[in-house]
């Protein structure tokens, strides 16, 4: 199996109270001004690439999964959306012709449209480039939200045969 | 307010920037009291004043600092005897005439003896001690020690220990979570505490809810009580524990029972506690089978019988005016460990009037606990825990002195995870998810992040004793234990210097 580095937010259900600062620091800093009043009462339309999925008490923040094989890239006509060296999977919003391709082939519903300059463009999580850590992960005040940067595979469910094993 | 009562005087009001407010609606979501709430049509997040509880959730969670939750600004006409308190209680209990409950501890302003009280240092005639240099030793045992020690010889003509010495609980800091039971707080405060006793040697104690099984691998950490209701008291249970303790009194509430009630009972609970669900958790005020200090020794002897005499017990009493001479009898029943609650201990939930006009400080109690035993000769056949209001490390080390072998702490490792003192844990809706069972709302708090702050205070605190310890050349806790010459005293009458046995400063 080829080795590339994972970098994935995983969402720890156990830890989520739905407080929703993730949305409130994913559409920060996916702001020009990356202040919080600005973004939200000035620049207007803020958009939060993250979303609490809440029901009951089971709540989480849900984002790209930035999966191995995206259905997403699979889907996508205009070769908007691609896999970065990083293992990243990146929209190019300058490609996107929005035709919704990528949104319904997501099993996670984590791509949804954004209306840049009055043209709506498929939005997804970029894992904050210029960030060490993304900005929901390092707004958690409950450490919902774990940011995994580990080489091969990434956090996964332990199989039965090897707990047995082990 | 439309619809309300009349009769409802707000305590606090939350100012809201609304140059700041970004309307994202956390505040709206964390509030548990229902007292912030969004308009829709305006676009705007507004607050009901007269269910605030002031707890600052919403102020802590904001993400612009646009929240101040202050005190109500608006006055009731001056008056020197009716404070703002006496009449809103009043007030209430006009309007529903029932008891008015509250929880945490003692808030009323009586004297704090802790703050009347100094420590000696070493100068010049005396060195003192680099406890970052040389060694300190912080480790207490706590249970019964031998009258005295018979040395022999074994054949080898090496000598060697005869007496059989009773089991004793080795505390690497003489400061143990203390009883706050599973339901009145929730799973994640306990496994918080579990952890974080673990993690310093030291111990939780369980409360009277029971232990519930997945803590079992922490019960070398673990006290458990079995107090008058007897809940999720089983062979198990006292199996796996490292001490029993015997309930008798708490500190807020002295001679009362206690109630969870049943809403609170979910199925983990029911479990534990072995009742079934939905039902109230009623402990009987005393034990129904403890009417005096011979049958406290059944039970005690129960125990002892039921876990092969290896583990210490410890008896619980709330600080209440004839303190010595029942603690006298509790040592002489056979306890191991007495632990004294004095009247600033917090709880889950009590009547306001009980919490704040019953009972003793612990500082005088256990000082005058300490003499009796001393006087009456038999101070080893017990180890003494203070509890009830040790809000610092400053504190331990005073009731060190005095004569505790070690301290509870309750109200300050709530504290330690969030809690800001609104009093409000009977409500069962604790808005930073310590003192609540809603499951959501039990989620704010995460034990991982919980076990590390109990791990910090302790930590520090243990800096912070080891540093008194060196400053007075004393380089052993136990070497401090009713050490009460290194005490002063200010501001106190004579007759409370005797009681507590120290000087005045300057003497």
């Amino acid at each position: 199996m080829v080795k590339q580095i994972r970098r994935r937010v995983y969402p720890i259900e156990e830890n989520c109270m739905g407080c929703r600062l993730c949305e409130v620091a994913c559409a920060v800093e996916h702001s020009k001004t990356k202040d919080p009043i600005s973004a939200f009462l000035e620049e207007g339309n803020p958009f939060s690439l993250t979303v609490v999925e809440m029901a009951g008490p089971v709540s989480f923040s849900l984002a790209c999964r930035h999966c191995d094989e995206p259905y997403c890239v699979e889907a996508c006509i205009s070769g908007a959306l691609r896999v970065e060296d990083d293992g990243r999977v990146l929209v190019y919003e300058e490609v996107c012709v929005a035709c919704g391709m990528c949104v319904v082939s997501c099993p996670w519903g984590a791509i949804r449209f954004r209306e840049v300059d009055g043209v709506k463009k498929a939005a997804k999580c970029d894992l904050c480039p210029g960030r060490e850590v993304p900005a929901c992960v390092a707004a958690c005040p409950n450490r919902a939200l774990i940011f995994d940067t580990a080489l091969g595979p990434g956090l996964e469910l332990v199989e039965e045969e090897e707990i047995i094993e082990g | 307010m439309l619809y309300e009562s009349i009769f409802v005087f707000p305590t606090f009001e939350v100012e809201r920037d609304y140059e700041k407010c970004i309307v994202c609606k956390t505040c709206v979501q964390q509030c548990t009291f229902n007292a912030t709430y969004y308009l829709p049509h305006r676009h705007k997040v507004v607050t009901r004043d007269t269910e605030c509880v002031g707890c600052r959730r919403c102020e802590a969670m904001c993400p612009t600092g646009a929240i101040k939750v202050r005190r109500y600004q608006g006055e009731f006409k001056e008056n020197a005897y009716w404070s703002p308190r006496d009449l809103k209680d009043l007030y209430k209990q006009a309007e529903q005439g029932g008891v008015i409950l509250t929880g945490g501890g003692n808030d009323r302003e009586y004297p704090i003896y802790w703050d009347h009280i100094l420590l000696d240092a070493c100068q010049v005639t005396n060195p003192s001690i680099d406890p970052l240099r040389e060694p300190m030793e912080l480790r207490t045992y706590l249970g019964r020690k031998p009258d005295k020690l018979d040395i022999g010889y074994n054949e080898k003509g090496e000598p060697e220990l005869r007496t059989k010495i009773p089991p004793n609980l080795v505390a690497d800091i003489p400061v143990i979570f203390a009883p706050m039971s599973y339901g009145a707080l929730n799973l994640n405060m306990h496994r918080a505490e579990a952890a974080a006793a673990k993690a310093m040697g030291t111990y939780w104690n369980t409360g009277e809810g029971g232990l519930h099984r997945e803590l079992y691998p922490y019960g070398d950490h673990t006290i458990v009580q079995v107090a008058s209701g007897r809940f999720g008291v089983h062979a198990e249970y006292l199996q796996v524990s490292a001490a029993m303790e015997i309930k008798i009194g708490q500190g807020a509430k002295p001679g009362i029972g206690g109630h969870l009630p049943g809403g609170k009972v979910d199925e983990e609970i029911s479990k534990t506690r072995m009742i079934p669900v939905g039902t109230d958790a009623l402990s009987p005020a005393p034990h129904h089978d403890i009417y005096s200090i011979e049958d406290l020794r059944q039970l005690i002897y129960a125990l002892k019988e039921a876990t092969n005499y290896e583990k210490p017990v410890s008896v619980k009493i709330a600080a209440v005016h004839n303190v010595a001479a029942i603690a006298s009898g509790i040592a002489r029943a056979g306890a191991d460990i007495i632990v004294l609650d004095g009247f600033r201990g917090g709880t889950g939930a009590s009547p306001a009037i009980v919490r704040d006009y019953v009972g003793i400080p612990i500082e005088l109690a256990l000082a005058a606990v300490d003499q009796r035993l001393r006087d009456e000769g038999i101070r080893n056949w017990v180890s003494l825990i203070a509890a009830g209001g040790i809000r610092n490390s400053g504190d331990v080390i005073k009731a060190v002195a005095l004569g505790a072998d070690a301290v509870y702490i309750g109200t300050a490792a709530l504290l330690a995870v969030g809690c800001t003192l609104c009093h409000k844990c009977y409500t069962g809706r604790c808005a930073w998810g310590i003192t609540t069972n809603d499951p959501f709302i039990a989620k704010r708090l995460n034990p991982e992040i919980a076990a590390e702050r109990l791990t910090n205070l302790l930590r520090a605190w243990a800096q912070e004793m080891k540093e008194m310890l060196g400053l007075m050349g004393i380089n052993a806790i136990e070497s401090l234990r009713g050490n009460r010459l290194r005490l002063r005293a200010v501001g106190l009458s004579k007759e409370e210097m005797d009681i507590l046995g120290i000087l005045p400063a300057g003497a």
